[in-house]
């Protein structure tokens, strides 16, 4: 008979979390490269042009083809969700793949190759039949090349994307940059709030607790905005420097809608998340360790330097992770107060899923997201161990 | 006593105002003695520490040592040595680093800083330890340790704060002796809290009897046991039969004093002491006769035997005697302590200078 034990309790998580988690994350990663929407409606074409490698154009036949099963998914109104796959690659193919079928049935022309250069010129380069190929591969790389950046030349070999198509390795680069700046924020910010809950009477660590946790009583989004009420030019923060006269009336400064908003509303919301960590952790540090150090003769300075900082630490790790992996994926707080300038590859990622429904895409940069944090959790763990991070 | 090391001058501490958690203390330490501040907790004795270590202020009064107040100073300019309850060894460091710990922040060299290491680890006799973690040793280790990082920068003074609470009893009676032996040979003042009397006694020069705030007897471990003059001392230390009465007469230092009908004679504690003044007779159990063969005594007493308790080296007799339901009163294990039964009525005795007439 199987012995039921405590943990049998975690089920219910467990299957949670592979419902909620687990399988999204697979089927996203599986989003990413796999993507049969121009296989499935054109076989033949996929078929015909699997053979064909260039740099010459297709034969005839193949055009043909691909003309049979154009007119085909337009009578099937199936023709859309291809020219814009297709668009994805080589852009303004969405037209040229739209008019085809109507306009080919009316051509009088012969042969079909002739008949479809006659109708857009584009059918007649091969760099299109290299990208009509490419987008009748179900299996492909190029959602991950292009979320660092780069492309799949014509001739099949991988190339840095032109200049003004590189969007996503700065926004990388501007996502880390800013958790890391948030992390030390809060740090910075958090330490002493959470020292002084640890060090002081009951009656103030309780009432500190509750300043703490105010701001989950109330909605992220309302949150947020008030940040703009707080930060526009025409907010509180900016009147109180212009009656102080810190700054004059006419050269307010730019608080919010920039990236000086994002921090700022950033630290704010993801503040707790550091402090509660650091807190518990700062509680069971006993007292007499300090008393210790300063009987033993060393002055504040170097008590705290060299007693409590150091066990304190597993709280810093705790909370810095914590913070760090949050604002890695923070969306809403850059996206009403990020600007255009202020704006994180979570905000992408967003837009590639809601705009422009470049799924594919939008999975290639979050499963790099993801590798990226798991890569940074692996160094934390061989730089200060895991096993060393305490929540309290 | 002008070379007192450690002098405290009507010290008096309160957080509110209105109670005190240390009440008009005054005590002077000459260099080298071991000092025990004993006392139930609450009642002032690890306040009076922390007061001399500079992590409290005193509400009022003087702390001096070698005569000059200390009250500016602060504590990390003090330079005492202090274990503390559950030690508080860094967590973080290894033992070693934990010894060097007081010599680096005074800028010790390195060769030195080794040298004093080796030199209290032998001390301890915990050679070959100091590359552990505190973690890594036993109770007994981890205060050998903190007595060791307490000494290791050569404190003249070394203050210790029940330091023996959280081991078990085997282990606490070696510590004991092992302390008093650093002590003896470090040669350093030295001022111990507990509520252990029995811990006291073994370890002190003097002891300290504090109870709610103020100091109730200082006197060495014998005399404490032998001549209290406080009614808390005469029950805190070791065991004492109490019983009430009122003084008859007063004559050459002895009292006569009438216990619930019953006439005891008993050493005067307090000159004052006069006729019609109420007292607490104590006596300790073992001071009292049982079937005395000896009729010298000046006290004796019917007593009937209620309740019999071996327990090792005595046997344990509760009587009923003087008007009083709870008399104890031990027969050492010798042949023939056998012929009392419970039930018997018997004589009990004790000469006058056993028993002590303390005023209430």
């Amino acid at each position: 008979m199987v012995r039921l034990n405590a943990s049998w309790l975690a089920l219910p998580l467990i299957g949670f979390v592979v419902v909620t988690l687990v399988v999204p994350i697979f089927s996203l990663a599986k989003l990413s490269v796999y993507d049969a929407t121009v296989a499935d409606a054109l076989p033949k074409t996929t078929a015909a042009l699997r053979s064909w490698t260039g740099p010459e154009l297709p034969d005839a036949n193949t055009y043909a083809v691909v003309a049979a099963e154009l007119i085909e998914l337009q009578e099937n109104r199936e023709l859309g969700r291809v020219a814009s796959r297709v668009n994805r690659i080589a852009s303004g193919m969405r037209s040229t793949i739209s008019k085809t079928p109507r306009r080919f049935r009316r051509s009088e022309e012969e042969r079909a190759d002739l008949a479809l250069i006659a109708i857009d010129e584009k059918w007649g380069k091969p760099q299109i039949w290299y990208a009509f190929k490419q987008a009748t591969q179900a299996f492909s790389s190029r959602n991950f090349l292009q979320a660092i950046d780069m492309r799949i030349a014509p001739d099949g070999s991988i190339e840095r994307a032109p200049e003004y198509q590189r969007v996503y390795v700065s926004l990388f680069l501007r996502t880390l940059l800013v958790a890391v700046a948030v992390t030390l924020l809060c740090l910075i910010i958090g330490y002493p709030m959470a020292y002084a809950m640890a060090n002081s009477s009951p009656l103030w660590t309780r009432f500190l607790l509750v300043l703490v946790l105010i701001p989950f009583w109330t909605s992220l989004l309302v949150r947020t905005t008030s940040w703009i009420v707080l930060l526009q030019q025409q907010g509180v923060i900016n009147d109180i420097l212009v009656f102080v006269g810190l700054i004059p009336d006419d050269e307010r400064l730019t608080l919010v809608h920039n990236m000086t908003g994002t921090l700022i509303a950033m630290t704010q919301v993801l503040l707790p998340f550091m402090i509660l960590p650091l807190y518990s952790v700062m509680a069971t540090i006993p007292r007499n360790l300090s008393l210790a150090a300063s009987s033993l003769g060393a002055n504040p300075f170097q008590s705290f330097i060299r007693v409590y900082l150091p066990n304190s630490l597993p709280g810093v790790a705790a909370g810095g992770l914590l913070v760090f992996i949050l604002s890695i994926g923070y969306y809403i707080t850059p996206a009403l107060v990020g600007g255009s300038q202020g704006q994180l590859i979570s905000n992408l990622i967003a837009y590639h899923l809601q705009s422009s429904l470049n799924w594919g895409l939008a999975a290639a940069l979050s499963v790099l997201l993801l590798l990226g944090v798991f890569v940074l959790y692996v160094i934390y763990d061989r730089l200060i161990g895991i096993d060393r991070m305490k929540l309290g | 006593m002008p070379d007192a090391h450690v002098e405290f001058r009507n010290v008096s501490k309160t957080f509110d105002g209105e109670t005190y958690v240390a009440q008009d203390i005054n005590l002077q330490v000459p260099r080298g003695e071991f000092l025990t501040l004993l006392g139930p907790s609450g009642s002032g004795k690890t306040t009076c520490l922390m007061m001399l270590a500079g992590f409290e202020a005193p509400s009022s009064g003087e702390i001096l040592v070698d005569g000059v107040p200390v009250h500016d100073t602060p504590p990390h300019r003090r330079a005492y040595g202090i274990v503390f309850q559950n030690y508080a060894l860094f967590p973080h460091m290894s033992v070693e680093k934990n010894l060097a710990f007081p010599l680096q922040v005074r800028g010790v060299e390195k060769a030195r800083q080794q040298e004093q290491v080796a030199r209290v680890l032998e001390l301890v006799q915990l050679q070959g330890f100091g590359a552990r973690r505190p973690t890594q040793l036993s109770g007994g280790q981890q205060q050998r340790i903190a007595i060791a990082r307490a000494l290791v920068y050569e404190p003249e003074l070394v203050l210790m704060d029940e330091p023996l609470g959280a081991l078990d009893r085997q282990l606490r009676e070696e510590m004991q002796y092992e302390i008093r032996r650093i002590q003896d040979a470090v040669g350093v003042t030295m001022l111990y809290v507990t509520h252990d009397q029995g811990e006291a006694m073994v370890m002190s020069d003097r002891i300290a009897v504090f109870e709610a705030g103020r100091i109730k007897q200082l006197a060495a471990p014998i005399t404490l046991y032998e001549e209290p003059n406080d009614p808390f001392v005469a029950s805190f230390i070791g065991e004492n039969n109490r019983l009430a009465g009122v003084v008859q007469t007063v004559e050459d230092d002895i009292c006569i004093v009438d216990v619930k009908g019953h006439t005891v004679h008993a050493a005067q504690v307090s000159k004052t002491t006069q006729a019609g003044d109420d007292v607490l007779v104590v006596l300790r159990p073992e001071r009292i006769s049982v079937q005395p063969r000896n009729h010298d005594y000046s006290n004796v007493h019917r007593a009937k035997v209620v309740d019999l308790t071996f327990v090792g080296d005595h046997l344990r007799v509760l009587l009923h005697a003087c008007g009083n339901e709870s008399l104890i009163a031990k027969i050492p294990n010798t042949a023939g302590h056998g012929s009392v039964l419970e039930g018997d009525h018997i004589n009990i005795g004790w000469a006058t200078l056993d028993c002590r007439a303390i005023p209430i």
